[in-house]
Formats: structure tokens, sequence, C-alpha cells
């Protein structure tokens, strides 16, 4: 070790190897836990390139945002029922008996910089994780990418939406506004329904009869501790699965089912996804910035004998509370009890039975067609009429549902008979499902008959010609599609623009394995 | 340093082959606007920092950092989209499910092995089951039963009692005076306004529907005196306060799903989804002309549930 040629900087350098301080570090690692091989795997795997596969990280990543904008909101919030007099900096509401709750929702808000953009991110962003796992839903679906092998992984989705959704609403209820307490107490009075139980349900599930003291802390340890959890758990189980089983990926040039064509997880991908991370954080950002939402301090403390006019819970909750008011009255009180069926179906068996199908929808599927062999390539959504059909039919349903959340909104605006209104709605629930369907189907069909329907559209040539009839020839096919006739090459570890000087070989270095 | 690695060939790729070139047609060019995307979110976060500095208002906080990361962000995604090799690349997907020996292997360690040492010890098995079993339902005690009281008799009562005093939010009694003909408030049980069950189960509104003794039903002939009438505020669908009240059609309405009341039949609902009518209190005047509850609610206030008579 005295040897004075070590001393020297280059000698230094060459006794690292041709890797250096990165290359011993591996060494060092592998040597303990064995990941060269793994980590090269995993560098090594594929994504496809298509725009619908985003849909699924605008989801993971408004869930980074969620976790890190939350962390700072509990920093500051007390989940807490205790009253005390409000002496903050918003004027109106100066010297009232309001909620700890309250208090530091709104001293939050105002007091705590950064607070106010911190707790808009968190409501934009909640808003967007449930609506991209719906878009995302969609893709899965109306592709067939939930076929075997991957009902698992469907059904992991389909819980974390509805944890999704669940979450929202104990997020959306911690502030003790009046907007929110309202909805604490249908969530009380739906819980009260449930045939046999329900009394005792709520009594347990609030700690006493409503309202109690204990929701709020209640709720808070639900939406800050278990819930999360839970949701990172399966958020990895569901990323697990997804590189166990690698991507599916749509039919194409040099595609099978035995393969997965796109751009490898190192550098190419990991570039453009850290990019949509930062993209998607900036975007919550503006929109926390610049759209004002759930202004807590405008409605006001919550007070059980006051309400609010014309107030909507968030998108997600949209589709239950039109179910609630578009369903019929009809209740069952006798033998000295009632079963509320006009609060149980439409608030607890319609959801259950709405989740349960999409949860079982592989299964249905398959038991349908046939079909349970494996399958790795997509289907186009015209490729299969029938699903397509149901899926559409299904979506407008809830569609129609959640615009029915709105009835005395549409009333007045359009001036319009609150009876009227309410009346379509009820038709249209029924009536456009069912033209939802036939209609899909044959759009599909048609669109499966016609040739190159898939392919980007380019102009056609027309001509006239000497008979007076017109001639169309299409154009030579779209750059962009012609790309994708390249064949797919296996990963060479390398990847230089312009060939290194020494190296002798191909531009491309051998990879040792 | 002397095993034996098999290198893998990539022989059929040359160093000038497109699927290795990036995307865009003149990089250069892309790597300048990709640089000034950087700068920008660069200077963007540090206005962020900045603003964060002062206390700007929210937006400015909102609007650099946002701004700051999207520009970061599409940067990023342009790097890895032009600049990089446009691939495609390929991998191949391996069947991950095992032959039929190795999973019979795994089936047979767990039948012949587990199932041989429970088939020998059926005793011990069942007592473990047993004790298992036992720890699982006392354990739902602590996680479910202790959460709350049992409902018992709450839901079908309120703090309305016989010769309990009106009085609105402030605590104030309210006097047969003090409202004109199609005037509204809502009532409390005296010493009740301020407590959470006051304010959530026993709310009442108080309607002025006329000037002489109001009968709203059959039976209730002294139920509305000097034209005084009371019902639950609980809306009898989801227990929203039925805070609306439509003076000219004499009804009541749910802001949460429409159900609208009929206040001088009794409360009937009339439209919307609520299934039965608000419960009405029964109210008297005083000698001193203070308006004072009768007798509790005749019936549960507030949405239906299971042991609802």
């Amino acid at each position: 070790m005295s040897d004075s040629s070590l001393t020297t900087k280059r000698a230094k350098k060459q006794a690292l190897g041709p890797y250096g301080k990165l290359g011993q570090a591996v060494n060092e690692l592998d040597e303990r836990l064995g990941v060269a091989k793994g980590g090269r795997t995993f560098m090594d795997k594929i994504f496809p390139d298509h725009w619908s596969f985003m849909l699924g990280e605008i989801a993971l990543y408004s869930f980074v945002v969620l976790l890190a904008t939350g962390v700072f909101l509990t920093l500051y919030y007390v989940p807490s029922t205790a009253l005390v007099t409000y002496r903050g900096s918003y004027a109106p509401l100066y010297g009232q008996h309001v909620t700890q709750a309250f208090a530091s929702s709104v001293d939050l808000s105002f007091a705590v910089r950064g607070g106010l953009l911190m707790r808009q991110m968190h409501h934009w962003a909640c808003d967007i994780f449930v609506g991209a796992i719906v878009m995302h839903m969609g893709r899965v679906f109306f592709t067939g990418a939930f076929r075997k092998p991957r009902e698992t992984n469907w059904l992991i989705g389909v819980i974390l939406l509805i944890l999704g959704i669940g979450n929202g609403f104990l997020g959306y209820s911690l502030p003790d506004d009046l907007v929110s307490g309202t909805g604490i107490r249908i969530a009380f009075s739906i819980t009260e329904s449930i045939p046999l139980v329900g009394s005792y349900l709520s009594f347990f599930l609030f700690g006493s009869n409503y309202p109690g003291t204990a929701v709020i802390p209640r709720f808070f340890v639900l939406h800050v501790l278990l819930l999360p959890a839970i949701i990172v758990g399966l958020v990895g189980a569901h990323l697990f699965l997804l590189v166990r089983q690698k991507h599916t990926q749509f039919p194409g040039p040099g595609r099978t089912e035995n393969n997965v064509v796109g751009s490898p997880m190192f550098p190419i991908f990991m570039a453009k996804t850290t990019g949509f991370l930062l993209l998607v954080a900036g975007v919550i950002g503006l929109l926390g910035a610049t759209a004002q939402i759930n202004p807590i301090w405008q409605f006001g403390p919550y007070e059980a004998a006051r309400i609010s006019y014309a107030v909507q819970p968030d998108f997600y909750m949209g589709f239950l509370d039109g179910a609630l008011r578009i369903w019929p009255s009809w209740t069952f009180q006798s033998f000295g009890h009632t079963i509320p069926f006009e609060v149980f179906i439409p608030s607890v068996i319609l959801p259950g039975v709405i989740f349960n199908i999409i949860m079982a929808w592989p299964a249905i599927e398959a038991k349908i067609t046939g079909d349970r062999s494996i399958h790795h390539l997509l289907e186009r959504p015209k490729d299969n009429p029938q699903r397509t059909a149901f899926g559409v039919a299904f979506f407008s349903l809830i569609a129609i549902l959640f615009i029915a959340s709105s009835t005395d909104v549409i009333a007045n605006f359009f001036r319009l008979d609150l009876a009227t209104v309410l009346w379509a709605m009820r038709i249209l629930t029924i009536a456009v499902p069912l033209i939802a369907y036939p209609l899909t189907l044959r759009i599909a069909k048609e669109l499966r008959a016609l040739e190159g329907s898939s392919q980007r559209k380019t102009a056609n040539l027309v001509t006239r010609n000497a008979e007076g009839g017109y001639d169309a020839v299409s154009a030579p096919i779209h750059p962009d599609d012609a790309l994708t006739h390249h064949t797919a090459i296996a990963l060479p570890t390398f990847i230089t623009e312009a060939p290194a000087g020494d190296t002798s070989d191909t531009g491309v270095r051998t990879v040792e394995r | 340093m002397t095993e034996h690695h098999t290198p893998v060939t990539l022989s059929s790729v040359s160093e000038n082959d497109p699927r290795l070139q990036p995307l865009a047609k003149n990089p250069q060019d892309v790597e300048r606007r990709i640089a000034v995307l950087f700068v920008a979110g660069m200077v963007l976060e540090a206005c962020f920092g900045w603003a964060y500095w002062i206390n700007a208002q929210p937006w400015i906080l909102g609007f650099t950092f946002g701004m700051g990361l999207t520009f970061l962000g599409i940067g990023l995604i342009a790097w890895g989209k032009y600049l990089m090799p446009q691939g495609p690349f390929v991998e191949e997907r391996h069947v991950l499910a095992n032959s039929a020996a190795d999973r019979d292997a795994f089936t047979a360690a767990i039948v012949d092995r587990g199932g041989g040492v429970i088939k020998r010890r059926k005793l011990l098995a069942g007592l473990l089951g047993g004790g298992l079993g036992v720890f699982s339902i006392t354990a739902l005690f602590p996680l479910i039963r202790s959460l709350g009281p049992l409902p018992g008799t709450t839901l079908q009562h309120t703090d309305w009692k016989k010769g309990t005093f009106a009085v609105d939010v402030t605590g104030r009694r309210v006097h047969v005076d003090d409202l004109t003909v199609g005037s509204i408030v809502t009532i409390f049980p005296e010493g009740k306004e301020e407590t959470d069950n006051g304010q959530a189960v026993d709310q009442t509104v108080l309607i002025r529907i006329s000037n002489s003794n109001f009968t709203t039903q059959k039976g209730r002939e002294t139920w509305g005196p000097s034209g005084y009438v009371a019902y639950s505020k609980l809306c009898t669908h989801l227990g929203c306060p039925v805070g609306l009240y439509e003076q000219k059609l004499q009804l009541l309405v749910c802001p949460c799903h429409q159900s609208m009341f009929d206040v001088t039949n009794g409360a009937i609902p009339n439209f919307g989804p609520a299934p039965r009518p608000l419960p009405q209190l029964p109210i008297y005047v005083d000698a001193k002309g203070f308006i004072r509850a009768q007798s509790d609610f005749h019936e549960a206030v507030g949405p239906g549930f299971w042991e609802r008579s």
C-alpha cells in the first residue's frame, strides 16, 4: 500500500475500475444484497408508448401530491370539536364560537404561510386523484386490459377507487364547516337506514347520537392514518403486479403476445415519467393558486340547525346524491318497524350493486364469452362491441345520476318547474342507458367493419373523373404512424448519440450479463 | 474476474441505426428550447422562494411554484421524448406459469406436509382453531362494542317536555306577540339551545300561519294556538334542517334533496323523496303569553331507522 504509484490520481482512478466510485458502490451493494441482475432487469423494463397509459400515472402522482400537502396540513389542523372563540385574521368570523377544527382550518388558510395554497392543492389533488382513477379504469375496461392474468390488479384498482372516494369524503368533512357538516349528517342518516343494525352502526361510528364530539377526531384518524396506509399498501401491490406481469400493449407491427415494445425504464421512461410527476404537481399548484375550492370561511362554521342552499358535494359523491334525489319516497312502515327504502336503496344497495358489478366484471365477462385464456394484447373499443356498449351504458347511468344531483340548480338556471326536472331525470336515468347500449353497439360494429379505422386520419385526395363522378385516393400514411413500422430491437446498454472515440466496436458496447 | 460471462450480441444494430437516434430532426435546436424551459423553471422556483420569504399572496406562491414545476416537467418530458433514442425497443415476455411438475411439488408440499401434521394431531388442531376462534370473537368487543353506546330509545325522544319554554337561538323565550303572520323562527327547548343535542335533534320550526287557532290535522285541535304551528326541523328523508320556508305556498322545503312539506296540512310531504310528514310539536300559550310545549313529539323525529315504529 505504500507504493507511490497508488497515490497519484490516475492510479487511484485505475484501481477503482472502469466505473469509478459508482462501480465500487454497486460492487459493495451487490456483495451484500445481490442487486445487480434484478436492478438491470428493472432498468430494462419496457413501457409501451401510448398516451392512455398516462392516466394511471396521473392518479399515482396526484396521490404523491396528496401525501405531501396532507402532511403539511396535519401540522396545523386540530381535530377537535371543542368550542373556541375565533380571534383570527378573517374579520367576518371574529368573535364567533366555532369548533377548534373549523378555527384551525381557517387559521391554516390565512395565518400560515402557504397554508391556503396547500389546502387548495390538497383538495384539487383529491378531485384529480379520483377523476384520474376513473379515467384509468375506463382505459383498462374499454381495451380489455383487465382480462386474465390481470383480474387481481383490476380488483385492487376498484378497491383503490372506493377508498379514494371514502377518504375524500372523510377529508372533506374535517374542516367542520356548514356544508361538510350537512354531509356528515347525511352520512349518519344513511348508516341509520340499514335495516336491523343501522342505529347501532351509526352510534358506534359516531360514538353517540348525532352529532356527538367523537366524529371529527375519528374521521381524522381514518383520514390521515388508516385509509392512507391501506391505499399506500394497495398502490404498492398494484405496481408490483404491474411489474411482475408486465404491461399490456396495443397490437401493432412486431408486437405479439410474447413481447413488450416501447421505451426502457431507464433512462427514457424515467425521464418522461419524472417530468410528468413535476407537470402534475405543477398543474395542481396552478389550480391551487388560481381556482378557489371549498372556501370554508364563506360557508361559516357548522351549526346543526343551519343549512346552506344549492350546495353539491365533491363530484365523486354526486351520483349518490343524485340517486337519493330521484328515488321515490317508498318506505316500509309496519309491525312496529321502519325500513327506509327511500334512503337504503339509492345510497346503500345501489352503490353496492354498482361496485360489485365493476369488481366482478372480469369474471362476468369470462363467464359470458367463455374466454379464459391469457391476453397481453389489448383490444380497441370497437373490437369488442358488446363490452364497449355495456361500458358506455353503465357509465351513462352514473353520469345521469351525477347530473341529477343538481336538479335544483338546473331548475333555477333554466327557469323550469322542479317537478319537471325531477321527472325528466327519472326518465333519463332509465332511457339513456337503454339508448346508449344499442347506439354504441352499432357504432362499434360499423367502425370495426371500416378499414383502417384505428389509424390516424390522413387527407384523402378527391378527383373528379370524366364521367362527373368523384374518386377518392387515400393519402400516404401519417409519418408518426409510419414510425411505428420500425421493428423493435432489444435494449443495448449504452446510448450515446455520437460514437465514443475509443470504441472500435459498432457504437454499442458489448454487454456482459 | 475469471468467471465466464455470456455477452449479449447486438451486432445487428449499428451506431447509425435510426432507432438509436433521437426523434428530434434538429437535436441542437430542441436542446436549446429545453434549456430555456429549465432556466425558466429555475428562475420561477427561485421566485417562489422569494415570494415565500416576503409572505406574498397565495396566488403568487402557487403561480411561481406551479409554473416552475410545469416548465421543468415539460422540459424533462421533451428531453426523454425528443433527445433520447426513439426506439422502439422490445423485451421478451416470459411465461409466469411454472411447469406442471413444479406446481404438483408445491401443492404436494402443502397437502402432504401440512395435512399430514394436522391429521396426525386432530385434537391439537381443533383446540388451536377453537382458541383462535374465541379470541377473534372476543376481539370484536373492544373493536366494535366500545366504539359507542347502544342506541336504546335515544332516537325516539327529544328534550321537549311538558311545559318546556320555546327559546330562539339566542336563548330568548318566544312570546305570542313576537311573530307576524307568515313569519318563521327556529326554536329550541329552553336551556338546550347551546347543546349539540338541542341543535341537532330538538331543533323545531315555529311558523305563524294565522291570527287564530289553527288545526293542521284532525286530532290536533289544540296544537296550533293563535295560529302558531311547530314542526320538527329535521327532514324525514336524511335529517337535513328543513331550512326554506315558501311563505306563499305554505311549504317547508329541504335544501338537500328538495322534499316539500305542506305546513297547513300536518306537514305532509307533497314533493320529493321524504316519506313521512314532519312530526308536529304540540304547543300552548301560557298565561304570560309565552310559547311552551304540551309534551314531547308524539313520534321519533328525523330520518327512518329500523326501531322506529
